[in-house]
């Protein structure tokens, strides 16, 4: 269909009116100026958000490919050793998980009979358990998980604090929390989750990252530090991985995380030196 | 379940059978509409059965029985304490002899005027009110709360019958100026805004919310707008804002409905009663003096493991306690937001956004709805559609006004710029008068007949959007 043909500015012989303001949407991502068909939302833009929602509920309810995430992530050089963990929580199924956040946070028996038995047959101490949990976009895990990690390994490593890792988890049905109980399970210092945060309608694939020092069951989210949004059209894997390495190893000095240690890697300060004049005042 | 007749303090038996319930909690949960945060609790009735017992035997329980048997304890909720040291026996009077079946007779009678309704409103609880609520249809909801008019003013006169009005939300994930005034430029040009025009900050801070409170206030200014603003950050945060010379008209707070609840949210009543305060003395209304703006929504205790084994509605609703106590401009309940482990679907959302301004209505409070969903709830745009019409149809004083639907600081879906303008047409429904008389002071729209948006843009606009575009637009 031609736009053009259809449209105008102000012409009521055109069933679409287009607002003057539509060029706002070069300063916001916010869905402004869309215009109007008498006064709801035009074809061109109704479709497209739709399109948006169903890549949201889409990004929800896939099913993680554990397996092959398992045999890419054990050949990258940076892989810690060991095969990776294939674990499950407690949710049986995406509907069960979505009305069971206890549920979530927990590992089932036969994932936690792997963790305890790996452990029992092991002497060697973790600092850092990596743990990667699909939680609320599986979609997010596929994208994100190598890019993140290759950036991540090469931070840490540049960083020479010399962190001992357990091998990697991989969680089917996860929430934060079940990091948790993989690091008390292996009895790691300190562990780094990897999670499919909800999906935004333009943001299916955002990944969010937990820290926890001292991981146990039981504990809140005040004992975390969160880096949110990372993704390509978000925080940049090399930004992420920066700061990640950065309160791993406060947390590691201080022995602590969560509200009382600050992220100081100042990268994502708030400019307010700038004057509250904006264009609508001048 | 062989369980002893003594420890029941209800029972109903039908066909030789005896359905047992604890206390009034245990009753008032299992009489509520099936949702997820019952069962995830663990509260809900276990059959579609039970439910509908426990609701044959919440009818015959007198509304009095609210008042000698304390759902959360006295001695250990400031709530609780507010609910009964307030109530007031004169005006329950024309209602003490009812059972809460009785009452939803009653309020669906002729006998329940509008000034009826006013006149007993202080005789109600929240308790009371959601008992009634749990045993009504959605149209009884609709219907009892359309006959509850709630004026309240501040720079306008919002919930008047026959409006509608919108919190216009201009959010940002990085609290852009320039994102913000784009959104708040949309919204007004789209007659969005009336209600208040109202921020989540992304950064929520002292220093933040002071230069988002003062932005707003310029463009309140230069336009002459007859509405206010409202910086969504802690109470504490507001209150420091006031100290510190920042142009606050309206102070926000989400509230829930035990002490603990509210403990967890880092705030007391005497918070919010020093926050009035601060706020009145600013003097900045002028038609009207009520300068508070609180959200709700049912989970919030359960999220926060304060619910005193109560179902998240009777949670809710004394919620409503708490903001009638301070007089509020807006109380707005947020209710998809909080996630499908709460609410489901778009019918357990839909059925909790008429509860909640039923309740609220009866209870006196301007009740708005942020009609939303997350991307993680079984609901999309027509579950909003039908909540949005119905609430609309039950006089609800405020909805959200949001560029196409799309929260994209929150990542969440709620109500359009055009979703208002379309109630407003399909309804009938006007802007609050003030705000009406400025848009068409500034030729941006038209509600003689049917509501209309004016083809032009504006003038006075139009040289702002020169400003930023160089004079491209």
């Amino acid at each position: 269909m031609n736009e053009q043909k259809h449209t105008s500015v102000g012409n009521t012989d055109e069933p679409v009116t287009e607002n003057a303001w539509h060029t706002l949407n070069a300063f916001t991502d916010a869905r402004v100026g869309l215009g109007r068909s008498g006064v709801s939302v035009p074809t061109k833009h109704l479709l497209p958000f739709q399109l948006a929602h169903a890549q949201a509920i889409d990004a929800v309810h896939a099913q993680l490919n554990i397996n092959e995430l398992a045999h890419t992530l054990s050949e990258q050089p940076w892989a810690p050793a060991g095969k990776p963990f294939q674990l499950h929580s407690l949710a049986v199924d995406r509907a069960t998980y979505l009305q069971r956040p206890d549920y979530g946070r927990r590992l089932n028996n036969e994932s936690a009979h792997q963790l305890d038995a790996h452990r029992a047959n092991s002497t060697q101490a973790y600092d850092l358990a990596i743990v990667v949990v699909d939680g609320l976009s599986s979609l997010a895990i596929e994208q994100n998980t190598l890019p993140f990690l290759t950036e991540l390994f090469a931070s840490l490593d540049d960083s020479k604090q010399g962190w001992q890792l357990a091998p990697l988890c991989l969680v089917e049905q996860g929430r934060v929390a079940i990091g948790d109980d993989v690091c008390e399970r292996l009895n790691a210092q300190c562990v780094l989750v990897l999670i499919g945060e909800r999906p935004g309608l333009s943001s299916p694939d955002s990944l969010g990252l937990y820290l926890t020092w001292g991981g146990k069951v039981g504990l809140t989210d005040a004992y975390r530090n969160c880096i949110s949004n990372v993704r390509p059209a978000g925080m940049n894997y090399p930004d992420a991985a920066r700061k990640a390495t950065y309160l791993l190893n406060e947390a590691r000095t201080l022995k602590l995380s969560g509200v009382n240690l600050k992220d100081r890697s100042n990268d994502d300060a708030i400019d307010t030196s700038t004057s509250t004049n904006n264009f609508l005042v001048g | 379940m062989p369980q002893k007749r003594s420890q029941f303090q209800f029972r109903h038996t039908l066909a030789g059978r005896t359905f047992g319930f604890v206390d009034l909690a245990d009753l008032m949960a299992k009489a509520t509409p099936a949702r997820s945060g019952d069962r995830l609790a663990g509260f809900a009735a276990e059959s579609a059965e039970e439910r509908a017992i426990a609701q044959m035997t919440l009818a015959d329980v007198p509304l009095s029985l609210f008042l000698q048997q304390a759902l959360v304890p006295y001695e250990d909720d400031e709530i609780t304490r507010l609910i009964l040291d307030d109530h007031d026996l004169t005006a329950f009077a024309p209602i003490a002899h009812l059972t809460v079946g009785g009452f939803r007779d009653w309020l669906l009678s002729d006998l329940a005027t509008s000034d009826v309704l006013t006149s007993i409103r202080a005789g109600v609880t929240p308790e009371m009110a959601a008992a009634v609520s749990k045993i009504m249809r959605n149209q009884d909801l609709i219907l009892v709360a359309k006959k509850c008019h709630i004026k309240t003013a501040f720079r306008n006169t919002i919930g008047l019958p026959g409006h509608l009005s919108t919190r216009l939300q201009p959010n940002h994930p990085t609290d852009d100026l320039t994102g913000i005034a784009a959104s708040m430029l949309d919204g007004l040009l789209y007659a969005n805004g009336d209600a208040v025009i109202g921020i989540n900050p992304a950064t929520d801070n002292v220093q933040q919310a002071t230069r988002l409170i003062k932005m707003m206030d310029e463009v309140i200014q230069h336009y002459e707008i007859p509405t206010q603003s409202c910086v969504l950050t802690h109470v504490t945060n507001t209150i420091e804002c006031i100290e510190q010379g920042a142009q606050v008209d309206l102070v926000f707070q989400s509230i829930g409905g035990t002490q603990a609840t509210n403990d967890s949210f880092g705030f007391n009543l005497a918070t919010l009663a020093e926050a009035q305060a601060a706020a009145l003395s600013l003097n900045r209304g002028t038609v009207g003096n009520n300068v508070m703006y609180f959200e709700t929504g049912q989970g919030s205790a359960l999220s926060a493991n304060a619910h005193h084994g109560l179902d998240q509605q009777t949670c809710e609703a004394r919620a409503y306690a708490v903001a009638r106590k301070f007089n509020p401009l807006l109380v707005n309940t947020v209710v998809g937001f909080i996630g499908p482990e709460y609410l489901y679907n778009g019918k357990e959302i839909t059925r909790a956004g008429l509860e909640d301004h039923f309740c609220g209505k009866l209870l006196g409070l301007p009740m708005g709805c942020d009609v939303c969903y997350t991307n993680h709830a079984e609901a999309d745009q027509n579950d909003m559609d039908n909540l949005l019409t119905l609430l609309g149809v039950a006089g609800c004083t405020f909805i959200m006004g949001i560029p196409g639907s799309d929260d994209i600081m929150l990542n969440y879906q709620t109500t359009s710029f055009h979703d208002a303008l379309y109630a407003r047409r399909a309804l009938g429904l006007k802007p609050a008068p003030e705000f009406e008389l400025w848009l068409e002071k500034m030729a941006i729209a038209s509600s003689r007949n049917t509501f209309s948006l004016n083809d032009a843009l504006p003038d006075a606009f139009h040289h702002s959007l020169n400003r930023l575009t160089g004079g491209h637009s």
